[in-house]
């Protein structure tokens, strides 16, 4: 096996890539509300990005499920795990936000913003580990 | 501490078999490790429900200044020596190093923003009428843009380096691969944490 692992036999979709840019456009809708807090804010430019970061990690899954002959098993050993991990780093994130100043529908766009933090990161642990992993049989 | 062999390509002697390089046995995430992340976290919940200066203050302080600097020694320092070590150096290196970095990095980090929101909210920093509200904003843009750079790359290759040093046959060239992401995204937040210092110490000058 090369360094690159199962990715010689198997073209993989761009998910490292898809996953940062998928962040990315959580953390700017994130950042963009916490920017205005506590005034009222346009939500519109906040939910769009996070419409745009769910569209994103959702084809990002979706490309990668197509893929035949990956090592899923490793990619869910690991993910689970950090599923775990980062879903306490969420509640904490949000237990702050519960406690500060905010509310309403700013609220409920930064919740849903951890939501797709918390499941894009264990996509890219898992996937980063599983691409030289030995695929399933 | 038990041990294992792997052999690697670049330290083959002209002819014969693969040399083997002692590897010690490691967990990737060390479990004695976890109580202390959770009385952390617990501290953390803490001092975030109490809503007093002091224990906001030094969480937040404590967390950010290891966070930092840890960022700062990894991409400037320890980095550039990682890189220059030889492949069984750097593979004892990592198995020592790297375990601990997963449990530290997540947890400093998860504190200083926890710790840093709400000293904000009882501050009155992250309101938009604090006269350097721009300066704050700036922390939160230098704070999403080194998230991407370690969720995204650092993260997910300290993890798979790790994962690969386990297995029976690790694969050096994976690991080369793994590490050079690993050494190269280390210098780019350390750059970055450079913005975090001066954006906080002018915070903190008023």
């Amino acid at each position: 096996m090369s360094a690159h692992g199962q990715t010689d036999e198997v073209r993989l979709p761009p998910v490292t890539a898809l996953g940062m840019l998928s962040l990315a456009l959580v953390l700017v809708g994130g950042i963009y509300l916490s920017a205005h807090l506590p005034e009222h804010v346009p939500l519109g430019p906040a939910i769009a990005l996070l419409a745009a970061s769910a569209a994103v990690l959702l084809g990002n899954v979706l490309a990668l499920s197509r893929v035949k002959g990956f090592a899923w098993g490793s990619l869910f050993e690991v993910a689970k795990w950090a599923l775990l991990a980062y879903a306490i780093i969420a509640a904490m994130i949000e237990y702050v936000f519960l406690r500060s100043t905010t509310s309403g529908g700013p609220l409920v766009v930064l919740t849903l913003s951890l939501i797709v933090f918390a499941l894009n990161v264990p996509l890219l642990i898992g996937f980063t580990v599983a691409r030289y992993a030995q695929p399933d049989t | 501490m038990a041990q294992a062999a792997i052999s690697v390509p670049g330290a083959l002697p002209a002819e014969g078999p693969p040399a083997a390089i002692t590897r010690p046995d490691f967990q990737i995430v060390p479990r004695a490790g976890l109580p202390i992340v959770g009385v952390v976290l617990a501290l953390t919940i803490a001092g975030i429900a109490s809503d007093k200066l002091w224990p906001l203050i030094f969480l937040h302080v404590v967390a950010g200044a290891a966070w930092t600097v840890i960022d700062l020694f990894l991409g400037f320092v320890l980095g550039p020596i990682m890189g220059q070590l030889s492949i069984p150096a750097r593979t004892e290196l990592t198995t020592r190093l790297m375990p601990k970095m997963v449990l530290i990095m997540p947890t400093v980090v998860t504190v200083t923003l926890a710790a840093g929101w709400q000293l904000s909210t009882h501050l009155g920093t992250n309101l938009t009428g604090y006269p350097l509200h721009g300066w704050v904003v700036a922390s939160f843009i230098v704070v999403g843009v080194m998230a991407v750079i370690a969720l995204g790359l650092l993260e997910p290759a300290n993890i798979a380096v790790l994962t690969e040093l386990k297995k029976p046959q690790p694969n050096p060239a994976v690991i080369e691969r793994l590490m050079k992401r690993f050494i190269y995204t280390a210098g780019a937040t350390g750059v970055l944490q450079i913005a975090t210092l001066v954006i906080m110490t002018k915070l903190s000058a008023g």
